[in-house]
């Protein structure tokens, strides 16, 4: 079976049940691919196993990027290409670049946060969202096992975790 | 999911234990040696000359002892009243996460009676070496030392009295100021200590209203104090940022030593219900405030900077170019913004008491150094400077402060144990 196509989805319709579902899944070694949630679930990251995001990393590179830039273009203008004296100030007159320099440190930071958790979450304009339950949008929980990652068990074994950790109702659902 | 508070002993004290007392006197004790070896120093070998070559005032060595007394007075009220000022916030915003720190946050505001006292007392000993405008002949157009600026300003130190006597105005608004400190204070304590007694919601919205007619007071009174107690020395020169700038740096501060206290108490085994989140949020607003600090601190400078009048100039002037003074700049700049954008940037370093209780023992120091540089080059010039007089003072004033607080804090319940938002603060995930 190939990874990544075909998926059985537990429904839940509270998160507390979630929450605690989670654990119960995970206990019985299945590998979870996703869990969909119509609203930000607290602790779900922690029953989840996640790894702290890489994001405020990214921030920071970009944000340093931003200095960097504003830095070099402000002296190349300022010292370098055209040197003009401003109410008698050096060409380079470092105080006045700080405003710049943060502005453009704050811009690329946010812009570059953005964009690549765009790219990570496979949120650019002409993705296809892949759409496991219409409901996560409303007042489902859904949480989807990859088949083929969890080739060990059978559909009725995993229909039975699903069921016993309270999902309301279990389905199935195949992409192209 | 029920009542998770109850699991905790929420009439747990805190144990102020006579080895921990005795620490504080032994740095005390050290403190006032110190200042003591200082003093000596300065009267006996301080022979120098220079004053006489200005045709000006002669410098005594006592100058520089009150100008050492009134940075540290002014700084540790600043961290009393911050401790109030904190508290209030926490009810005018409804907060929830902070409900068992409130008590920490109230304690600090002990303080503020005993620095009130030594303002009012300090300020007949030592202004006239502290203040240049309480000079009688600036106001004499006769004499040649008549000041035409400074004599347009008098109005705000000795209304309804005549120029150059006693200052009534800056004298009725410090007895105001600290009077109506102490009473918020006095109310919002009594308040939070029947709250212990009486179960329900009404305490809180009783110190809720106290709360806000406390920020509204303290909104105007923080601002004008700034004014009065610390720029009124360079009387010439002013900045409209003044009352903030003296604000952001009282506030770092408090928050610095808030989160101290916390992080000592929770090492101690108090405060169970409080946990690494609660430490983070404190973590966040240190981090914040330093920035805040660092960009009132920064518009101030660079507005000066770049219109460069020289009536207002003179100010960094006095400082940048002073053998003396130039190279606290960097060190106030290094410790108040470098230090901690950079270590409490991440995540884990607002979560772990080890990185704060070093990056707020260095904050409180650097703001120390703050108000030693918007004291002392305006009242001792190229005769001020950085020495056991300095050290001993500070560490004689942060001794007792220290002492009052736990003191004080030991005495009462450390959690409000019937806030009406325990429950939230316990489920506070961040």
């Amino acid at each position: 079976m190939e990874r990544d196509k075909n998926f059985i989805l537990g429904v839940y319709d509270d998160e507390d049940v979630l929450l605690d579902a989670i654990s119960k899944v995970r206990g019985t070694g299945v590998k979870i691919h996703e869990v969909y949630s119509p609203f930000p679930v607290h602790g779900i990251d922690d029953v989840l196993g996640y790894k702290r995001s890489k994001l405020p990393i990214a921030a920071f590179l970009f944000g340093m990027l931003g200095t960097i830039l504003a830095l070099t273009m402000q002296f190349y203008m300022m010292k370098i290409d055209w040197p003009m004296i401003i109410g008698g100030k050096d060409h380079a007159a470092v105080p006045d670049f700080v405003p710049v320099t943060f502005e453009l440190t704050v811009l690329l930071a946010a812009f570059g946060m953005v964009g690549v958790f765009m790219i990570a979450s496979n949120l650019k304009p002409w993705g296809q969202p892949r759409i496991f339950d219409i409901r996560i949008t409303d007042d489902k929980h859904v949480m989807a096992i990859d088949l083929a990652v969890n080739s060990s068990m059978g559909e009725s074994q995993l229909t039975d975790v699903l069921k016993n950790s309270g999902a309301s109702e279990v389905n199935f659902k195949s992409f192209e | 999911m029920g009542h998770s508070t109850t699991n905790y002993n929420l009439d747990q004290k805190f144990d102020f234990s006579a080895g921990l007392k005795k620490t504080i006197f032994t740095v005390l004790i050290f403190g006032a040696v110190i200042l003591t070896a200082g003093i000596l120093m300065a009267a006996l070998g301080g022979g120098h000359d220079e004053a006489h070559a200005e045709g000006g005032h002669a410098f005594h060595w006592y100058q520089r002892l009150y100008a050492n007394l009134w940075i540290n007075n002014v700084y540790f009220t600043g961290i009393a009243v911050i401790g109030v000022f904190f508290f209030a916030i926490q009810y005018a915003a409804q907060a929830g996460w902070s409900a068992p720190l409130l008590r920490i946050f109230l304690s600090f505001g002990y303080w503020l009676p005993f620095a009130g006292i030594i303002m009012i007392v300090s300020y007949f000993i030592v202004g006239h070496d502290i203040f240049h405008w309480t000079h009688k002949t600036l106001f004499d157009i006769n004499s040649p030392d008549y000041d035409k600026i400074i004599d347009g300003k008098a109005a705000f130190f000795f209304w309804p009295l005549e120029k150059g006597t006693f200052p009534a105005f800056f004298i009725i608004r410090m007895v105001l100021f600290f009077g109506a400190w102490v009473l918020f204070f006095n109310k919002l304590k009594n308040l939070s200590y029947q709250e212990d007694l009486n179960p329900g919601n009404q305490t809180w919205y009783k110190i809720r209203k106290w709360s806000a007619l406390f920020l509204v007071f303290f909104a105007v009174s923080s601002s004008i104090s700034a004014w009065d107690w610390v720029m009124s020395i360079d009387t010439h020169w002013f900045s409209t940022m003044f009352g903030w700038y003296v604000f952001a740096s009282w506030f770092v501060a408090g928050l610095s030593a808030m989160t101290l206290v916390t992080v000592f108490l929770k090492e101690r085994g108090y405060l169970e219900m409080v946990n690494e989140n609660h430490i983070h949020d404190l973590g966040k607003f240190v981090f914040a405030f330093s920035i805040f600090w660092t960009y009132i601190w920064f518009s101030q400078f660079l507005l000066i900077y770049y219109a460069n009048i020289p009536e207002e100039s003179v100010y960094f002037i006095e400082r940048l170019e002073s053998d003396v003074y130039s190279p606290f700049i960097f060190v106030n700049l290094a410790l108040n913004f470098f230090l901690p954008f950079l270590v409490l940037m991440t995540r884990d370093a607002k979560r772990h008491g080890i990185f704060l209780k070093l990056i707020c023992s260095l904050i409180i120091i650097g703001h120390w150094f703050d108000f030693f540089l918007m004291v002392q080059p305006g009242t001792l010039g190229h005769n001020g400077g950085f020495g056991l007089m300095e050290v001993g003072m500070f560490l004689v004033f942060g001794s007792l402060v220290t002492y009052v607080v736990l003191n004080n804090l030991s005495k009462r319940n450390l959690i409000a144990k019937n806030h009406p938002m325990l429950e939230e603060s316990y489920h506070h995930h961040i």
